[in-house]
């Protein structure tokens, strides 16, 4: 498939997976164009994220970027963590084959979703 | 490939280099190679050698079939009875033929993946030239029932093509029983090269080339003959036919292990098309709450290659147009895995698989908001 190794170990070793009973966000976003689902928790203090957990139901890319940007997204403030793309996603963990590059768009959507309300 | 398949095909490429068409000893000796294997593919599938046409693979079989019945039958009429759950092959090659004027039937199959003779039969019209229907599917190896199609197409006249790709060295198969006047098949599909195949032409049927150059195969397919490919896959075919039935005992407990196994640790698993004939070669497996891309490449960590169903590998971003036409959802058909058994699959490796997907399985449906009374659920 031609993913990293970056990527296959948050593939096969996801940071961040749960659920906040008390989250002060949740939402839960599907790629229109495969079907993966991923649901994020978010708690919000002070203008910043101190915590996020998420759940996910897809690939090897789609679960790897959810974890990876949940990760990314402990501690930032409000504001800058709207503006994580989905570049920015795919390219720390090393890029993501032609096909893949949609896999991507789950988590920026996700992040967007759950801080709305912000 | 086959060991002894590689062996019998090293000589082509270092000693008997001639081409089939020159008159020269060196000609003559790879169009004897050549004869001999036509002989093991014929036999293969009880076809006379005269009816077996080489070349590139299965996919130039089904154009072969197809474009060839197709051109030389308009005349006659424009239409063509199909399945919506042929090979891309059969199915994007009938298409183009739709661009073109002709008009096709498509078949619905039933939720175990079987055509109905009787849809057949019905669909049958004054201007139908050709009936192509798979003998078993390439991704959930249902048998269809080839022999009665054969004779609803024989009662009308109409020309039968079938896509034997999968069939072929993997169960008994004999053209003259099953009434088909076209069968494909590929020589990687049983362990011989790739870019070989074969199309069974039956004796006076009228096909017109594809191909069109020096007139090579009887003039059904021009070019010159890939001797070292084509003598890979009568060594293939030799081999198949001396062991199918043992191998076909043996890998069919296999798959029915590798089900059962993973049937009694898996909860919410599903076998497709478990109600009707199946290939003993073939598994595909519906693994509920769980992605097949992930399944794939977990599985592929641990050394094991299967293949999914799931829109999120393939290219076209598209789930299993065989799935779907057993009324399996896109979120159905995204958790299927497909396992491919073979006379090279040990005893042990099923056990392996039997080991390690649970663990998978578990792990990734740890990871889904839907799996277990999770909020959110109305999967």
């Amino acid at each position: 498939m031609g993913y990293s190794e970056k990527l296959l170990d948050y593939f096969q070793n996801p940071r961040c997976v749960g659920e906040i009973p008390d989250a002060d966000a949740v939402a839960e976003v599907s790629n229109p164009v495969c079907g993966d689902v991923m649901k994020l928790w978010v708690k919000v203090g002070d203008g910043r994220i101190q915590d996020a957990k998420f759940k996910a139901q897809g690939c090897s890319a789609a679960i790897a970027t959810s974890s990876y940007a949940t990760e990314m997204l402990v501690g930032m403030n409000v504001a800058d963590a709207r503006l994580i793309t989905r570049d920015q996603i795919a390219e720390a963990l090393g890029g993501l084959p032609a096909s893949k590059i949609h896999c991507s768009v789950l988590a920026s959507d996700a992040i967007k979703e759950a801080l709305k309300g912000f | 490939m086959r060991p002894e398949v590689v062996a019998a095909m090293m000589p082509v490429f270092t000693e008997h280099f001639g081409n089939a068409s020159s008159i020269h000893w060196f000609g003559q000796h790879a169009k004897s190679l050549i004869d001999d294997a036509r002989q093991h593919v014929a036999k293969l599938i009880n076809a006379e050698a005269g009816e077996i046409v080489f070349l590139s693979g299965g996919t130039e079989a089904d154009n072969l079939a197809i474009r060839g019945i197709a051109e030389s039958q308009k005349s006659k009429g424009r239409h063509i009875i199909s399945s919506q759950i042929e090979h891309h092959a059969v199915l994007h090659t009938c298409k183009d033929l739709e661009k073109q004027g002709f008009e096709i039937t498509w078949l619905p199959v039933s939720r175990d993946g079987l055509v109905n003779p009787e849809n057949v039969r019905g669909a049958i019209r004054k201007d139908t030239i050709l009936i192509s229907i798979m003998h078993a599917n390439n991704e959930i190896g249902t048998i269809q029932p080839i022999a009665e199609i054969g004779r609803i197409a024989a009662e009308a006249d109409i020309y039968f093509h079938s896509d034997g790709v999968q069939s072929t060295g993997k169960i008994p198969v004999n053209v003259k029983d099953l009434g088909i006047d076209l069968y494909s098949m590929s020589a990687h599909k049983i362990h011989g090269p790739k870019g070989v195949g074969a199309l069974f032409v039956k004796k006076a049927t009228t096909l017109k080339p594809i191909m069109t150059g020096g007139g090579h195969e009887r003039n059904r397919r021009s070019g010159t003959e890939n001797v070292a490919g084509i003598v890979g896959f009568g060594e293939a075919a030799r081999l198949a036919r001396l062991e199918l039935m043992q191998e076909m005992l043996r890998v069919r407990e296999l798959r029915d292990r590798l089900e059962a196994g993973l049937k009694s640790q898996i909860e919410f698993i599903h076998v497709n098309g478990e109600n009707a004939p199946r290939l003993p070669n073939t598994s595909n497996i519906m693994v509920d709450y769980a992605e097949g891309e992930g399944l794939v490449i977990s599985l592929d960590l641990k050394g094991v290659a299967v293949s999914t169903g799931s829109a999120c590998s393939s290219g076209s971003l598209e789930p299993s147009h065989v799935l779907t036409a057993i009324g399996k959802t896109p979120d159905e058909a995204h958790g299927s895995l497909r396992f491919s058994l073979s006379t090279m699959t040990a005893s042990e490796d099923i056990d392996f698989v039997v080991e390690v997907l649970p663990g998978i399985v578990a792990r990734l449906r740890e990871l889904s908001p839907y799996y277990k009374g999770n909020s959110g659920s109305d999967h």
